[in-house]
């Protein structure tokens, strides 16, 4: 039959290759009722996917990188600068990338209607920011250490630190929208979000450092943390760190 | 020769997402709404219980109507939130059609990425039209599909727009992609 000779492959999301978890990962409960469960067609590279959007420096104002400075008042909490570079799979900066991020304020609050952790909203911090990358593909962020703070998914379920990052790449399949987390959290081995990536050195791809150099003195703690887009197919080799 | 750098791999985007990615700067109209070719374009996301999802976001990426990706006058990219009982919108215009790697052409689509709570990373599948019964017939994706998985693609006239709803999971789950 025609149709069947034009069947396009399909893939088994659990046995696909690549860095990102699969959908299907029960110990996080709420993926039971949304993964989906059907195998993936696989669609071969057209214009549509090797295209995405792209943002110019009016998409972005200076105030939108620093979230300590969005209000009269100064946030409570640690000051952190979050900085790093946007790069290929090659290693080359990715220049003019729209990053947009958001997190909870030092006590571990979201400003969100739907968030009921009790610990107080800060009427300073929104919590929210966006840059663009510079020619070498730099991002950077003044912000709030963002609180741990305990969730539904099991009893005493505490979810690491960590601030949500938005990336477009080149092209809508490089669109990543993932989560940075801080050095040493003792929270790690038991958050099924951060363990739901089976690779270790992916997973370490998630973890920032802290970085002397990007520390300003009497100010605030530095933070570096790269993104690399493109190439989240490829099985990770053993040992193949760039650091 | 050096490796390959280690992508950096996908995480949810949680319950919150509203306060960073719904924010002003990303529309949901592409399109004005005088524009005399302005559709509606509008769905539910649903679980595998068949329970809205309330807290996920929709982004959809497409060609002009000339069929041409990323132009000055026509950005080609929205997000709609799905706060009301998982309710999404876009109003745009139906883009023209883009070419196959292999030849011919592709009928007119839009490319729809889903992310919510759950998702640990985001979902990807394709809005076609319904009144291009022509380029639908010989669309290489859509002509390779079982007639099912075919018809979950294809958005339904309903009202003044066009309807598309997104079941993540279950018997009447939509087709996914992997790109």
């Amino acid at each position: 039959m025609r149709l069947d000779e034009r069947r396009l492959t399909e893939v088994d999301d659990a046995t696909r290759a690549g860095v990102d978890p699969p959908f299907d990962h029960p110990e996080y409960v709420a993926t039971r009722l949304r993964a989906p469960k059907q195998p993936l067609v696989i669609l071969p590279g057209t214009e549509t996917e090797l295209t995405g959007p792209a943002y110019g420096e009016s998409a972005v104002e200076a105030t939108d990188a620093d979230l300590t400075r969005q209000h009269d008042g100064e946030p409570v909490g640690q000051r952190i600068v979050v900085e790093g570079r946007v790069l290929g799979s090659d290693g080359k900066p990715l220049r003019g990338q729209l990053v947009e991020i958001w997190q909870a304020n030092a006590g571990g609050r979201y400003r969100h209607a739907v968030d009921t952790h009790d610990a107080p909203l800060d009427p300073s911090f929104s919590g929210a920011g966006r840059c663009l990358t510079d020619d070498d593909g730099r991002y950077r962020f003044v912000t709030i250490r963002p609180g741990i703070y305990p969730w539904g998914n099991h009893p005493n379920a505490w979810r690491p630190a960590h601030i949500h990052f938005s990336l477009f790449g080149r092209a809508f399949t490089e669109r990543l929208v993932t989560q940075m987390y801080f050095p040493d959290d003792p929270l790690f081995p038991f958050d099924p979000i951060f363990n739901s990536v089976r690779d270790e050195a992916a997973r370490e791809r998630l973890v920032s450092r802290f970085d002397i150099e990007l520390t300003e003195p009497d100010r605030a703690l530095g933070f570096r943390w790269d993104i690399v887009l493109g190439g989240r197919e490829a099985t990770p080799l053993e040992g193949a760190h760039d650091d | 020769m050096t490796d390959a750098l280690v992508a950096t791999p996908s995480q949810t985007v949680g319950p919150y997402v509203s306060i960073g990615l719904l924010r002003e700067l990303v529309p949901t109209a592409l399109a004005a709404a005088d524009d005399p070719a302005a559709i509606r374009v509008y769905g539910r996301l649903f679980d595998g219980a068949g329970e809205p999802v309330p807290d996920g976001m929709i982004e959809i990426w497409q060609a002009d109507r000339d069929g041409r990706y990323g132009t000055e006058a026509f950005s080609g990219f929205g997000r709609s939130g799905t706060e009301d009982a998982g309710r999404f919108e876009f109003v745009t215009v139906k883009p023209g059609r883009v070419p196959w790697p292999d030849g011919g052409l592709q009928a007119p689509h839009l490319a729809v990425g889903i992310f919510a709570r759950g998702l640990l990373k985001r979902v990807v599948t394709r809005l076609y039209f319904p009144d291009e019964i022509e380029a639908n017939g010989e669309d290489p994706v859509l002509t390779a599909l079982s007639p099912a998985q075919r018809g979950s693609l294809v958005a339904v006239p309903e009202g003044d727009g066009l309807r598309f709803d997104i079941h993540l999971q279950g018997p009447s789950q939509t087709t996914f992609f992997a790109v």
